[in-house]
């Protein structure tokens, strides 16, 4: 959260300057600029999430060096949901806190024009940018993991695809159907990329009980009471 | 020393910032090492203090009676499972200390936003007496400046007169003193925190229950700080009552000067404990050459150890919260002037299984705790309501200022399990809260509000 927080920071940082340096009153210009900002962004925060990798892959050595066995205690791909997740509820919260906040005071929505289903389509387009952002710390882990550039590109592509369709609201049609499509599709591309497999979900729904494989020995010998 | 000024009480900022973090509560080394420790004297208990679990070879000659290392053979063997566990448990602490303050934090936000009177100005403390409603920006700049030279002036000399109470062994007047203030924190600021909340939701109250409730919640409090009670409601009511006191912080302080101060007070927490003249330092020092616990009120603490079962001389000798501050206590030891009690504690004992004669049926609860002390608590939760309280873009910038403090304490622990004595545990959280309170406000809020008026998301 905190490294989202500074990506943050950083290019609202950028996005004010632009602004403070460009013309105020064009409003052509400022929409771009708002664009710029937004992708500007975008790309760090994926940058940030690459430095937060580099930064557990350094503590995960470091746990591993110290523990009995050899191995850390957490692994890498519970880190690797645990900050997306993270990554994904404070970039959710930042977006949707105000505007909830807003929606219990008196008020009528969209009365200046726009469209009255703000709130409920804000609440759907968090949910979806929470499952997204969990979804893609899963699989940009294992990207940098396994070295796999291709799909590291293919997140960041898809999250950039995915705050464009955005600006497609309030036509909500195009921009939220299309963003929960590609929800679900990186759900399931984070799935298997975590070790998940049909196999796995029908063993889990089966609730079958996984045999133990191991012997017991049964003994009749007991230590000896003290006398 | 407890002034007042207009309606407000502002009496025990110094008592409790004072309170920081002596803690040097020694633990009764000779009863819990068994004899062995019987040889080592003062000194060695200072230096033992210092590393529970230290990994540093210099230490371990000195070390000699580490938490359970009595037998100086065994350490190099089991340094290695020292840190290690000192690592394990350090994340346990980190969490140990994220809920309590939290839960400060969001007593305090929740309170500022629903009760208005705690944003209303009215007054000021004596300790701020420059007024900041002046025209001009230098001015208010100015007078921002000089009522935080006043507060911190009053903050040091309260300290250094605490200090030298308690070197000239004036216990009755000091323990008469704290208990006047969380006295007056208990029943006062309750009973007015408790008129306003009514207030605010329109519930009528008679006085016979208000004076039932309060002097219940006075009573017991006095008793859990004081004495003894379960260990989760003496938590709760450091809790309360650090909330109750940044409330007050957060009312009676100008705008401006709230900033400075806090500013202020985290360069003085590092200066404090990094000096090593700092009145707070010859206060943990004289405990523990004194081999005494520090002022149990003032430190929230997060875990107790009761030693139950077979009644062995000398581990009945424990008692109850005094083996927490075993660690850590060395001679750098933080505990910033008691002014605002920021110190913290690590408090890594190893376990009684390294112990040679741990005894099967000693039931040990969890050892390990970390202290932090209750001025901490309050100048967190002071910025944070502050930025609640003040802050254009609201939520965001109380959000954020929240994830800074919480990353701030945070690496204030990891330091703490790397350098294993006390640090201060202001000057980390207060910088990344006062940068992130700055810029989100305005930066991160203009950007934000742009893109959510077009809905967009990123």
């Amino acid at each position: 959260a905190f490294f989202w927080l500074v990506s943050l920071l950083l290019a609202s940082l950028i996005w004010f300057i632009s602004v403070h340096l460009s013309d105020q009153e064009n409003a052509r210009l400022q929409f771009s600029l708002l664009v710029f900002g937004a992708a500007v962004s975008v790309l760090l925060q994926e940058l940030f999430r690459f430095a937060y990798f580099k930064l557990l892959k350094k503590a995960d050595e470091g746990l591993a060096m110290i523990s009995e066995d050899g191995r850390s205690p957490i692994s890498l791909k519970q880190m690797a949901y645990v900050s997306g997740l993270s990554f994904g509820l404070i970039s959710g919260v930042f977006s949707v806190i105000n505007i909830l906040a807003d929606s219990m005071g008196p008020g009528i929505v969209g009365i200046h024009g726009d469209s009255p289903y703000y709130f409920i389509t804000s609440a759907f387009l968090t949910m979806a940018l929470v499952f997204l952002h969990t979804f893609w710390g899963v699989i940009f882990f294992d990207a940098c993991e396994k070295r796999r550039y291709w799909c590291l590109g293919l997140v960041v592509a898809s999250h950039l695809v995915t705050s464009g369709l955005t600006f497609l609201n309030p036509w909500y049609e195009a921009s939220l159907v299309p963003i929960y499509i590609i929800t679900i599709c990186m759900g399931a591309w984070a799935f298997f990329t975590a070790g998940g497999s049909f196999r796995n979900v029908l063993k889990c729904l089966s609730c079958k009980r996984q045999e133990d494989s191991r012997v017991m020995m049964y003994s009749a010998l007991r230590v000896p009471f003290e006398d | 020393m407890i002034t007042f000024t207009n309606n407000s009480d502002s009496e025990e900022e110094p008592c409790n910032e004072r309170t920081s973090l002596m803690s040097a509560e020694s633990p009764p080394v000779p009863s819990y090492q068994d004899g062995l420790q019987a040889s080592e004297a003062g000194e060695a208990q200072t230096h033992r203090k210092r590393r529970t679990g230290s990994s540093r070879s210099p230490n371990n000659a000195a070390n000699g009676s580490t938490s359970g290392l009595s037998v100086p053979v065994r350490e190099s063997a089991v340094e290695n499972e020292e840190e290690e566990l000192t690592l394990k448990y350090g994340a346990k602490h980190v969490i140990m200390l994220f809920v309590p303050v939290t839960l400060c934090m969001i007593v305090v936000v929740a309170t500022i936003k629903s009760v208005r009177f705690y944003t209303e100005k009215n007054g000021q403390l004596i300790y701020t007496p420059f007024s900041e409603d002046t025209p001009s920006v230098g001015q208010r700049l100015l007078n921002s400046v000089l009522n935080t030279i006043v507060m911190i002036s009053v903050i040091v000399v309260m300290t250094v007169f605490l200090v030298l109470l308690y070197k000239y062994r004036c216990y009755k007047f000091i323990h008469g003193w704290l208990i006047l203030s969380s006295l007056m924190l208990l029943f006062l600021f309750t009973y007015i925190y408790l008129g306003e909340v009514l207030k605010t939701y329109n519930v009528a109250m008679d006085y016979p229950t208000l004076v039932l409730i309060i002097w219940n919640f006075g009573a017991v409090g006095m008793i859990c700080i004081h004495w003894k009670g379960p260990l989760q409601l003496q938590q709760a009511y450091l809790i309360m009552i650090s909330a109750l006191m940044a409330l007050v912080f957060i009312k009676y302080l100008p705008e401006w000067s709230a900033w400075v101060i806090l500013g202020a007070i985290s360069i003085y927490d590092l200066m404090a404990v990094l000096c090593p003249k700092g009145p707070l330092r010859m206060l943990v020092e004289t405990a523990q050459e004194r081999n005494e616990p520090i002022f149990p009120a003032l430190i929230y603490s997060s875990a107790m150890m009761w030693t139950v079962g077979m009644a062995k001389p000398d581990t009945a000798a424990r008692g109850p919260s005094q083996q927490m501050w075993d660690t850590a206590e060395d001679g750098r030891v933080n505990h910033r002037s008691p002014s605002h009690s920021n110190s913290e504690i690590l408090e890594t004992r190893s376990p009684g299984a390294t112990h040679p004669v741990t005894s099967l049926e000693e039931l040990e609860e969890e050892e390990r705790g970390v202290k932090l002390g209750l001025g901490d608590f309050i100048f967190y939760s002071v910025l944070v309501g502050k930025a609640a309280a003040t802050a254009s873009g609201d939520w965001n910038t109380t959000l954020a200022c929240f994830v800074a403090i919480l990353i701030g304490l945070c690496l204030t622990l990891l330091l703490l399990a790397v350098f294993k004595k006390a640090l201060p545990a202001l000057p980390i959280s207060i910088t990344f809260g006062l940068v992130f309170y700055f810029s989100t406000d305005n930066l991160v809020r203009p950007f934000m509000d742009t893109l959510a008026s077009h809905q967009l998301y990123i």
